[in-house]
């Protein structure tokens, strides 16, 4: 696919891009619906909602019926994009979602913002970290988390005719910006964003960029890392997995628990690939997070640049 | 109005459900949902051969009448509807709950003519929602159906679906609840009271219509009775298992299997109320 304009992009959050690549692709295509649950302003929907009023539903705080509705709607040919924060989606209506989408493999766009810390000041009840471990498990479910706001809009076009669901991770805050310019993404497959010989950073979401970073403070140190934007997480592109393996270190690298998001399915792979190599998780620790602004979580959390670093020089050491 | 000669035929399509559903029981020695599919043989029986427009041959029709069985525990009863309407030959429940098969405990919409999977309750009517919303934009004259256990009514997703239809304006949905009064393990009064189960469906903009739901022609009045443009309720007063003396109302006919002896003398009240019937 070409053509795409992507200034209007960069620099913002993720979930601007989704708000402005659902109106490219529902300018496409008629059967497009967006659904929410009382936040369309929040979740970047309000223009969609003012050019197609008729393809528009808000289902009001009441997330348990907005998923089901939207499998029902997909019954009926529709493609519905639902969106709220990932909290409410991935737990309030996790049943809703395997049950209803998962199960029937209907072509639901299960597209969540507010994820992991994003809503630093939230708390414990509106940060997201277990919705990746949760979708991932369900059969039929892709899972993408994009590292920018470009890359929402290029795996949005990459996911458009997938004929199953898709369960699309969105942040609140803008991400350290990865793409300035159009890739092809194609689902199941891992990008190669920097080379390295000793060891291997395998990130999600905006710790792609935090990563990036860190691998060039890293750089100042005489550590050289590779870094892999590892967004889609289900389907995991194992050859990538096994390929950076061969750095003999290996660290991931998510805004989520460090059970059962990108982590553990690293993890998975490795450990059935018989490689042997020094491997760290670093995520949120199995721990209820503090409320606090975001670049103060992600200092806390290490989730930043130095954070990252930090990890990255102790697992060679 | 329907002919009389249309209502015997209907009374004795639901006598036919009746049966197999008893005989299915027997077979089972494992059990299967007996209480809550028949309690619905009568609403089938209206739904599927009078009301709503479906094609047998063709279950994916797209002018059909869209069919939602929400308490998908009353699979039994369903799936014995399908058969007897058509959709595959009734021989094919033989393989029920067998490895391989898709006619198993609760409903799975790989059955033809099965329009959704269900069986954790509080999700069928939101699934309906989204259908009728799909049809009501695209303007389409299929209506939606939707099968409520009365049981199902304390999940909290139920209402929410209640609200958001009345609130979308919802005219092309309607709703069964199948007022039979047993939950698994006891009475929905002391596990949970419901009522004022209509006068809440009422305050939730349906309209909404109170009848006895093995009354075939009360069934079909109130099917046929109009909307007045807002999604409609029809309360259904049943019995779980009814026609089995053994085990009509009472909270053990939710999953059980007919012996011999229970199923001969359920067969011969059965055999007692066709004979009865006038001929055509």
């Amino acid at each position: 696919m070409s053509g795409l304009d992507v200034t209007p992009y960069l620099k913002k959050p993720s979930r601007d891009a989704f708000g402005l690549a659902l109106l490219e692709l529902a300018a496409e295509d008629e059967r497009i619906v967006a659904v929410t649950a009382d936040v369309p302003e929040s979740v970047r929907m309000q223009r969609f909602r003012e050019l197609y009023p008729q393809r528009f539903f808000n289902f009001g705080i009441a997330e348990q019926n907005m998923m089901s509705a939207a499998a029902g709607l997909a019954r009926e040919d529709k493609i519905p994009y639902v969106s709220t924060f990932a909290i409410f989606a991935a737990l309030r209506a996790a049943e809703q979602a395997r049950t209803d989408i998962a199960y029937p493999n209907l072509p639901a766009r299960i597209c969540v913002s507010h994820s992991g810390i994003s809503l630093g000041q939230g708390g414990p009840t509106h940060h997201s970290l277990e919705d990746v471990a949760i979708y991932r498990l369900m059969p039929n479910m892709t899972v993408i988390v994009p590292a920018d706001a470009l890359a929402v809009a290029l795996w949005m076009r990459a996911a458009r005719d997938l004929i199953g669901p898709l369960y699309l991770r969105l942040s609140r805050a803008p991400e350290p910006t990865v793409y300035a310019e159009e890739t092809p993404f194609r689902i199941g497959k891992a990008r190669w964003l920097r080379r390295g010989d000793n060891l291997a950073i395998l990130a999600c979401g905006a710790s792609v960029g935090y990563s990036l970073q860190a691998a060039d403070l890293l750089a100042e140190k005489g550590i050289q890392a590779t870094v892999v934007d590892m967004a889609s997480i289900k389907p995991l592109d194992r050859e990538v997995v096994i390929a950076c393996a061969k750095t003999g270190a290996m660290l991931t690298v998510e805004e989520h628990s460090i059970i059962g998001g990108l982590g553990s399915a690293v993890a998975e792979t490795l450990a059935e690939s018989g490689n042997t190599v020094r491997f760290k998780r670093l995520g949120i620790p199995d721990v209820f997070t503090l409320a606090a602004p975001y670049p103060d979580l992600l200092a806390t959390y290490k989730l930043d640049a130095s954070g990252i670093a930090f990890h990255a020089s102790a697992l060679i050491q | 109005m329907t002919s009389p000669v249309k209502i015997l035929e209907l009374k004795k399509t639901s006598l036919k459900i009746r049966e197999t559903i008893i005989r299915l029981s027997e077979a089972h020695a494992f059990g299967l949902h007996l209480g809550g599919s028949l309690s619905l043989a009568e609403i089938l029986t209206a739904l599927y051969f009078s009301v709503a427009q479906v094609d047998p041959r063709n279950p994916k029709w797209s002018q059909r009448d869209r069919i939602v069985l929400s308490k998908g525990h009353g699979n039994v009863g369903l799936l014995v509807t399908l058969a007897l309407r058509g959709f595959f030959p009734v021989q094919a429940l033989e393989t029920f709950n067998q490895l391989g098969s898709h006619f198993t405990m609760h409903a799975d919409a790989q059955v033809p003519g099965v329009e959704h999977s269900a069986g954790s309750l509080g999700h069928g009517l939101s699934v309906a929602v989204g259908m009728a919303l799909a049809g009501k934009m695209d303007s389409q004259a299929w209506r939606v159906y939707c099968l409520l256990g009365d049981g199902e009514a304390m999940e909290g997703s139920v209402w929410e679906a209640i609200m958001s239809a009345a609130h979308f304006g919802l005219a092309n949905l309607m709703a069964i609840l199948d007022r039979n009064r047993l939950t698994q393990e006891g009475t929905t009064a002391e596990t949970m009271e419901l009522e004022p189960l209509a006068e809440k469906c009422r305050a939730f903009g349906w309209h909404t219509l109170e009848v006895d739901g093995h009354d075939i022609e009360a069934l079909l009045e109130a099917f046929n009775a109009p909307p007045h443009g807002r999604p409609k309720m029809i309360i259904a007063s049943t019995f779980k298992a009814h026609g089995v003396p053994s085990h009509e109302n009472k909270i053990k006919s939710h999953f059980a299997h007919l012996t011999a002896e229970q199923a001969t003398a359920a067969l011969e009240i059965l055999e007692a109320e066709r004979a009865r019937l006038p001929d055509e």
